[in-house]
């Protein structure tokens, strides 16, 4: 009995008491905390400007509340379901084309016999990861140039004629997907090649006795082993349908593809903080976030039930 | 350790080395030849001529780009902010991933949730440009140090590689008096320099290849990141001061230069981080396959 309560006694140590014994990691923890606090945790709070009308003289604390009126404005507006269809189509294009490319490369990279010679692949594939998406559709316009471009002078070779694919509305999302699969497949797929080294080495022998091929020990032993990693990337880029990365949309935009590359993030930018919407937009991005929430605890769901993969 | 293959096996092992092969050219082969084109004659250039040895060695280009007092001015404020503020991500990075990396930390998993939920939930781009405005740090160079200050998935990885060190070491420290300043300083950071180096490169790479930050909050020219310098000159054409009291022979000239320009300035604005990248190279794998590890 004495010792329990003893015990009680010793589970309740005061705050202060933790504060004197912790304050050194707290000092550590301190720019952290702070900055998550000033840059996102306050901005958080700023949301509830999308219920409110905001002025310059009100602000995020005093402007008048409007309900749902901006949400209203944004469903019934005529880019609504352009705004949403150009959103979702590049990036479930760009999730169908450019999530399997990484996993092929890395079975690929783990598969080839010479050291020497994955070393010198894969240090090549990640190096476009580092060009600035300033450069990186720089070298588009360049290459897709309707007079001097390489692509262009390729396509003939080929008896194609040359064409202004810069400002081709259906050319829009190839060149979009396939130039970001070009900069990122290399990158992407070190978390792959990572999770192939962890493979039991075991297994493989005890393919090799019962007689399997190559390809079969891809199939049967590096495609389930990696199975959780590529299932846990997936789920977070589900979680992130509808951001499609606005720095590389608003560089390749211009006025003859805008009836395609006009997307969420985009207009939010333009119509924000270029013409001073902010409430509305606010609410634009906002409806964003919360159909990616919405659509990551979906694909979180499904994968728990069926492969018992999940976040949380 | 060879065995004998089967004739499948071979031209499995064909096909990988082919598609690897390509694939690397596939990656290589933009870069080269913006690199030839940039030392090549315009003119072959823009008859398509080049396929990826350059043509007649021109420097036009580059010393037209080292002529341009913004470039430079821009490459300055880009080496100063990739620099200063690569230094303050990785200590405060560090500084966190350590202190939660401490089973012994007072309020751990408040924390720990703390810092993993802004990779979920933001306040998106109006409401952090608002809270940022009333900060009065709009229009200032401050802004582009400051922001994306940590990020919640280098902390994350930091802190996953700093629980896998051996712990006893560092009780043993705290035994012999050491604080917890001393046991990060003496006994933590010497064994680190994996993960200090991905975090640097990756920290170092979104700070030098960062212009939205700059375009949204920074409107004075001399505080601008060379990003925005080169999306004006490559992308906005501001190249080109055609003067209409100019010969057309000159504006042609002025033209071809202004193309051949590009080039240059894409390889030297690349340049940095490009030659860097080979040095961290081999911390790569290890700094991703702490980061994959759940928890």
């Amino acid at each position: 009995m004495k010792t329990e309560a003893y015990r009680g006694q010793k589970k309740k140590k005061s705050f202060f008491w933790h504060m004197k014994k912790n304050w050194q990691l707290y000092v550590l923890l301190a720019p952290t905390i702070i900055y998550l606090l000033l840059f996102n945790y306050l901005p958080i709070v700023g949301v509830q400007i999308a219920f409110r009308d905001y002025t310059a003289i009100g602000g995020i604390w005093n402007s008048k509340w409007v309900g749902l009126k901006h949400f209203a404005k944004f469903f019934s507006s005529i880019q609504f379901g352009t705004l949403l269809g150009n959103t979702i189509k590049i990036s479930v294009y760009s999730l169908l084309w450019g999530f399997p490319m990484p996993i092929i490369l890395a079975i690929m990279l783990n598969e080839c016999g010479s050291a020497r010679l994955k070393k010198g692949v894969q240090m090549l594939t990640y190096a476009p990861h580092f060009i600035s998406t300033v450069v990186l559709v720089s070298m588009l316009n360049l290459f897709l140039d309707v007079d001097t471009g390489i692509i262009n002078k390729i396509i003939e070779l080929f008896g194609g004629t040359a064409s202004n694919l810069i400002g081709n509305e259906k050319a829009f999302r190839t060149i979009y997907i396939a130039s970001g699969i070009w900069q990122g497949c290399g990158w992407s797929s070190i978390i792959y090649i990572a999770a192939l080294a962890g493979v039991d080495s075991q297994l493989y022998e005890a393919a090799k006795i019962d007689g399997a091929n190559r390809l079969q020990k891809v199939w049967y032993i590096d495609l389930p082993s990696i199975l959780p990693t590529i299932l846990t990337l997936f789920i977070l880029d589900c979680g992130n349908i509808l951001n499609v990365g606005y720095e590389k949309v608003y560089l390749m935009q211009n006025t003859l593809n805008q009836s395609v590359s006009e997307v969420i993030s985009t207009y939010v930018y333009k119509l924000g903080l270029l013409g001073g919407q902010f409430s509305y937009t606010t609410a634009i991005g906002l409806f964003n976030s919360v159909v990616n929430i919405i659509v990551l605890a979906m694909v979180n769901q499904i994968s728990k039930k069926v492969n018992e993969v999940s976040l949380f | 350790m060879k065995m004998k293959q089967t004739a499948g096996d071979r031209i499995f092992n064909i096909v990988v080395n082919v598609v690897i092969i390509l694939a690397g050219i596939v990656a290589l082969y933009p870069l080269l030849f913006v690199l030839s084109a940039s030392i090549s004659d315009p003119n072959a250039v823009n008859r398509g001529e080049l396929w990826l040895l350059p043509i007649g060695l021109r420097w036009d280009g580059y010393v037209e780009v080292f002529k341009n007092s913004w470039i430079l001015k821009g490459y300055a404020n880009s080496l100063y902010y990739t620099i200063i503020g690569t230094l303050l991500n990785v200590v405060c990075t560090v500084a966190a991933g350590y202190a939660l990396s401490r089973k012994d930390l007072y309020g751990r998993k408040v924390w720990n949730w703390y810092i993993a939920i802004p990779m979920w939930i933001n306040g998106g781009l109006i409401p952090t440009y608002l809270v940022v405005n009333s900060m009065k740090l709009v229009n200032t160079p401050v802004v582009l140090l400051i922001m994306g200050l940590v990020s919640s998935y280098n902390i994350i990885i930091c802190r996953t590689y700093m629980s896998s060190l051996p712990y006893e070491l560092q009780e043993a420290a705290k035994i012999d008096g050491c604080s917890d300043f001393q046991i990060l300083l003496r006994i933590v950071l010497p064994v680190s320099a994996p993960i200090i180096a991905v975090l640097s490169l990756y920290y170092a790479v979104g700070h030098w290849n960062n212009y939205f930050t700059a375009m949204i909050y920074v409107n004075n020219k001399d505080w601008q990141p060379l990003q925005v310098f080169l999306r004006e000159f490559l992308l906005l054409n501001q190249t080109v001061d055609v003067d209409s009291g100019m010969e057309l022979e000159d504006m042609i000239r002025q033209t071809e230069l202004a193309r051949s320009m590009k080039y240059s300035l894409i390889v030297i604005a690349s340049v940095p981080m490009l030659i860097a990248y080979p040095f961290v190279q081999k911390f790569f794998i290890k700094g991703v396959m702490v980061g994959s590890v759940k928890g």
